[in-house]
């Protein structure tokens, strides 16, 4: 097991978990290897990392590592 | 507006028409056609926020973006779907042109748009612009393929910047974000209704209908409210009247209002008085 940090949040996954296992745990939703949802919606969250987006094609590439910090984001009310 | 119009009694004739053709507008490559845009920003609940939104007609409603939090995870996202209204994320919260093109691109990815709704502030007690890191986010997300609809201030010199930078649609303040004190510059609006390309869209400020009315009669192409609405004592009587006020801007502006004068001028003939002193 290994432990990453989403929105200062500490979240455990296995060794090779990429971020699609990430994110599918988070928001407690099964996923495809292209990170949709597997019951046709939208997702609507975005990830980045160190300041840069990770698309959603991306995310079944990306093995995270131990102690990564993660920002998820959705929308809120707002404007 | 049509589904209003076609309410209307048949006596109504001509408004009906003329109302029915306020078309819709294009922003870049989008086709915007309620001139009602919304925010979301205020409401207490999500069922009222919905009341509000479908009593508003709006088919455009703006979200911010923000970090995801499973304890308050009940989705505006899924409420405007499930409506069919677009979406328009925001940069609201940012200060500078790094942080507000993060946030666009957070926001295109997690809600599949291009368009932006571009807002950074110069400091938190007046919300008011920064336009130097506005300009420079509207060229960078411009270039990035964004479509920004880009909230600033009034000044008309700053609003051709904006558009000669990439701005799809330029949306100038009537008063500081969440005052409701109206248009305080009406003069400057209507120059820059007058002068821009790119549609203008009267953002922030706006506290009731006939608020909206003005913006539209000015020339304005669309008007969007939050606060106005979700923070009103009703929202959803609110949403039905900035509708109506968008709606009755827009035909008097396309109807022409008359000059003003300093004297006054009477409407009935002056000729065939009856005067009481001629029959004594």
């Amino acid at each position: 097991m290994k432990t990453v940090k989403v929105n200062e949040q500490q979240v455990s996954v296995h060794d090779r978990a990429t971020l699609v296992d990430v994110v599918g745990k988070v928001l407690d939703r099964d996923l495809e290897p292209d990170g949709r949802p597997t019951d046709g919606g939208r997702l609507g969250v975005a990830v980045s990392i160190d300041g840069q987006v990770v698309p959603r094609t991306a995310w079944q590439e990306r093995v995270v590592d131990d102690g990564t910090e993660i920002d998820l984001v959705t929308a809120v009310q707002g404007g | 507006m049509e589904q209003s119009t076609q309410t209307m009694a048949p006596d109504h004739g001509s408004a009906t028409g003329a109302a029915a053709e306020m078309s819709p507008i294009r922003v870049g490559d989008y086709e915007l056609t309620s001139r009602l845009i919304m925010g979301t920003g205020g409401a207490t609940d999500l069922a009222s926020l919905e009341k509000a939104l479908v009593a508003s007609g709006t088919t455009l409603t703006t979200v911010a973006v923000r970090r995801y939090d499973p304890s308050t995870s009940t989705s505006v996202f899924a409420l405007l779907e499930r409506l069919g209204i677009d979406v328009l994320p925001n940069t609201a919260g940012c200060f500078t042109a790094r942080d507000a093109v993060l946030t666009a691109n957070l926001a295109r990815e997690a809600l599949e748009t291009n368009l932006v709704k571009v807002e950074v502030v110069a400091d938190e007690d007046t919300l008011l612009p920064d336009v130097v890191e506005t300009l420079r986010v509207t060229e960078t997300l411009a270039d990035q393929g964004f479509t920004p609809m880009v909230y600033t201030t009034d000044d008309p010199g700053v609003a051709i910047r904006l558009e000669n930078a990439g701005a799809a649609a330029v949306m100038p303040l009537g008063s500081p974000i969440g005052t409701g004190l109206g248009i305080l510059n009406p003069y400057n609006i209507e120059l820059i209704a007058n002068r821009a390309t790119v549609p203008v869209v009267v953002d922030a400020g706006i506290g009731t209908a006939s608020e909206a009315a003005q913006a539209m009669e000015l020339g304005c192409d669309a008007v969007l409210v939050a606060s106005a609405v979700t923070r009103a004592r009703d929202p959803r009587s609110m949403g039905l009247a900035m509708r109506r006020g968008v709606e009755a801007g827009y035909l008097a502006r396309a109807a022409g209002r008359i000059p003003r004068r300093t004297e006054a001028l009477a409407s009935s003939p002056s000729q065939g008085r009856v005067r009481a002193e001629d029959r004594i």
